[in-house]
């Protein structure tokens, strides 16, 4: 039986019903917020703020300077590091300045300012109407070529540059690309609309990236809270092309909906049951994940040598009056967002750019979108109401919530205690942060903050 | 400090969002499951089972109040409200005879709050059921007030009574006092019906009468996932299996292993003593491990020991292996034990 068959074997209908085999939690969803909402084009602002780093990896060097005109889609950042991705304007007209900047994941970046022309004139290497075709199979390395230059990034939120993601080492033999449609952080609609509105799209990156791993299997996987995207991509794959469709077989496998499905080991458990190994990688067991948003990136590159200048945004919150689906250009500041939704952040309120479980809190809105900016989440003051941590009374819901199989009160408490050899026996590198084990902690301690920090000491230590 | 050009956003770390769940709602959880024993207790031994339990539950306030000004925590009112006190208090009288006297019973509080849980630290701190410490405390200082029981409303009048006539002995004292084995099983059976024991018509402590009702409880808890089951199961399976064989070996020595599952105080401390989070492991494999040593320790006490009821010695011994049960009775962290898929050899 082909690994799709197996994977979408009828349990309830067409494979639904898989989940990661261990842990997790279930969340309120928030999603109706949104989910109904279009893909609205919010007009690109009169000045952009590209942050020169915008991945995981080493940091662009700028390639303009003050003064310099640029086109939208003109790279203006690149950097020799393999692990790296370029970054482009994404407006059209002058390099304001390249100074430090608010950027939304921490510390102040490098950042080129533009002041936008209003012209929208784009770089002449792009052609934004090229149709999309049927992928060459032998043209992987042109392909491949293209993610680079394009500056591609995962879009859900990690920031890993792409083209590393599809290079796996000689040796390391990939059979099947699954596509990350999971979207489990609540309030996030942003891939749900994607995969609704542009499920042809997504395909066609899908079947590029199939061209570039040289896999004959892909995998779009979904969650059953999305059944009209489950719908939409089923009949992309319908009706798709026939030169395309004889690439190799496609399928969407249904998962039930569980935080954190949408983690890379997560997903790959639910739908393929295999297990990543402790520290390594998907394409250890043959497998590469993308997010689904990502694929309409990829497509943009190989067919329109379009870069990752926009991307689809979710503004959402309780007490976000027009909450929306944006499509902003990378650097669009927060606050125009913001001002699209008419809302304004009152103090003791949370701005998130991310979901609320693995989001990072901003301080003010001056931050720029970045291509991993997925959504921006707003709690009111009565939502963020800070609870005083209290002595673990050892009920180990953390435990059983943890989809790594760690222990997370454990983890907890040796890291602030600085012992190092306790938390690296009980492998703390493998935690990923998702937050499920302080989600449900009745004594409210800040288990992921001493997570981190434990993971700080720890690496600090070994340099 | 503010800018006051920028509203104030409130930082921190991820995850931004909470369950909303309490260590309370836990707690209560436990006291709502307790209910019904609870109420069983008053059927079979009158209000007298009601003033035992408002000396266990008003003791262990006040001493929790006490050791909390002592150390100068802050909201004293609030942390006596979490709840934990008074399901101390409530298990510690489903532990005791209904005819303990208020001063045995205050005593009982005293060892419970400041002696096993307070001088460690408080709520979450504690290595020993401080419910479970105070018995034994109170049966080794106290054993004759500890171990005879008022009757039960229903049992016949004739069948158990001493000189004083009101008091009877537990299915597993009559076990433990008799000559032989032999003899015991004999008495026992002539004198016990299962179904008395299962329904809580006998003699014993306030908690140890009606499996029953507290199977009832301790269900309630499972379904609510205020407990998980690996604990409960793994005791009760544990004595259902070794008193099985034990009376398979020998039937004239051994009662029926029903007499083993129902009398005595196992399914509260399977569902209730045994399952209190702070000294029980915290993982699913480490609760296996515990529920099975008390189970062991449970039978080899009844069986072999001095003592007719091992239960409360069983788990006080597992509460101080939790902390070696943590550290080497992990869950299997996922992907610790997985391989790469094999690789083609590297190509040029």
């Amino acid at each position: 039986m082909s690994l799709i068959a197996q994977a979408t074997r009828r349990r309830g209908r067409g494979g639904e019903g898989k989940t990661f085999s261990r842990g997790g939690i279930h969340l309120p969803e928030f999603k109706e917020i949104t989910a109904d909402k279009a893909i609205e084009v919010l007009p690109p602002p009169k000045q952009v703020f590209i942050p020169l780093s915008q991945h995981t990896g080493a940091p662009c060097k700028p390639l303009v300077k003050r003064g310099d005109p640029v086109k939208a889609g003109q790279m203006i950042g690149q950097s020799d590091a393999f692990i790296s991705a370029p970054v482009h304007a994404s407006v059209s007209g002058k390099v304001n300045k390249i100074a430090f900047h608010a950027h939304p994941l921490g510390p102040r970046c490098e950042t080129v300012v533009i002041d936008n022309d209003g012209q929208d004139d784009w770089d002449d290497s792009i052609d934004v109407n090229a149709p999309r075709g049927a992928p060459d199979p032998a043209k992987g390395k042109e392909y491949l070529e293209a993610v680079k230059a394009a500056g591609i990034v995962g879009l859900g939120g990690a920031g890993f540059p792409c083209h590393v993601k599809l290079s796996p080492p000689p040796g390391k033999k990939i059979d099947v690309f699954l596509v990350n449609g999971a979207e489990c952080e609540p309030y996030l609609t942003a891939d749900y609309r994607v995969m609704l509105e542009w499920p042809d799209e997504a395909l066609s990156g899908l079947r590029a990236t199939m061209v570039i791993l040289g896999v004959k299997q892909a995998i779009i996987a979904i969650e059953d809270n999305k059944p009209k995207a489950i719908e939409a991509m089923r009949r992309a794959v319908e009706k798709e092309d026939p030169a395309a469709a004889a690439l190799g077989e496609v399928g969407v496998v249904v998962c039930k909906t569980k935080y954190p499905q949408g983690g890379e080991k997560q997903l790959i458990s639910a739908v393929l049951k295999r297990t990543v190994p402790s520290g390594g990688l998907p394409m250890d067991i043959g497998v590469v994940v993308q997010n689904v948003a990502t694929c309409v990136a990829i497509s943009d590159a190989v067919w329109r040598r379009k870069p990752l200048i926009e991307r689809v945004v979710t503004v959402a919150g309780v007490g976000v009056p027009e909450p929306k689906n944006l499509l902003v250009r990378v650097g669009t500041p927060f606050r125009a967002l913001l001002d699209a939704c008419g809302y304004s952040p009152a103090p003791g309120s949370k701005l998130i750019m991310g979901g609320p479980m693995m989001g990072k809190a901003q301080r003010d809105a001056d931050a720029p979108v970045v291509k991993g900016t997925s959504g921006l989440v707003a709690l009111t003051p009565e939502e963020v109401a800070h609870r005083a941590e209290r002595a673990c009374v050892r009920c180990g819901r953390c435990v059983d919530a943890c989809p790594m199989g760690l222990m997370p009160s454990q983890l907890g408490t040796l890291s602030a205690n600085d012992a190092l050899d306790g938390i690296k026996r009980l492998g703390i590198m493998d935690c990923m942060e998702c937050g499920a084990c302080e989600y449900v902690c009745p004594s409210h301690r800040n288990l992921v903050q001493w997570i981190r920090l434990g993971k700080m000491k720890l690496s600090k230590k070994g340099s | 400090m503010t800018d006051p050009n920028t509203p104030s956003l409130i930082l921190s770390s991820s995850p931004h969002i909470r369950s909303g769940k309490s260590i309370e709602s836990a707690m209560y959880h436990v006291l709502i499951a307790l209910l019904p024993a609870l109420a069983g207790a008053v059927v079979f031994f009158g209000l007298d089972a009601l003033r035992v339990a408002f000396w266990a539950v008003g003791g262990c306030l006040a001493f929790e109040a006490m050791c909390l000004r002592m150390a100068g925590k802050p909201r004293v009112l609030r942390t006596l409200a979490d709840g934990s006190a008074i399901l101390t208090g409530v298990l510690l009288a489903m532990n005791l005879p209904s005819s303990a006297p208020w001063w045995l019973v205050l005593a009982g509080a005293f060892v419970a709050m400041v002696v096993a849980k307070h001088v460690f630290g408080g709520l979450g701190a504690n290595p020993l059921n401080p419910a479970l410490v105070a018995r034994i405390f109170l049966l080794i200082a106290w054993p004759a007030r500890m171990t005879h029981w008022p009757a039960p409303r229903f049992f016949p009048a004739t069948a158990l009574m001493n000189a004083d006539g009101v008091t009877a002995a537990t299915p597993l004292g009559i076990l433990a006092a008799a000559e032989t084995p032999a003899a015991g099983v004999k008495a026992l059976e002539a004198q016990f019906a299962i179904r008395d024991l299962f329904l809580g018509n006998i003699g014993g402590s306030l908690g140890e009468t009606s499996a029953l009702l507290l199977l009832i409880g301790g269900l309630f808890l499972i379904g609510r996932r205020i407990i998980r089951w690996e604990i409960p199961v793994a005791y009760v399976g544990t004595m259902a299996l070794l008193s099985t064989i034990a009376w398979a070996i020998e039937p004239e020595a051994a009662p029926d292993p029903a007499f083993h599952l129902f009398a005595g105080g196992l399914f509260l401390g399977a569902f209730f003593m045994a399952t209190d989070y702070v000294t029980s492991p915290m993982s699913p494999p480490g609760m296996l491990v515990f529920g099975v040593g008390c189970g062991i320790l449970t039978f080899l006490i009844r069986f072999f020991g001095g003592y007719p009821e091992g239960v409360s010695f069983a788990i006080v011994i597992m509460n101080s292996l939790v902390a070696l049960i943590d550290r080497y009775v992990v869950p299997r962290r996922e992907g610790l034990r997985a391989k790469a898929a094999p690789q083609a050899p590297a190509e040029g």
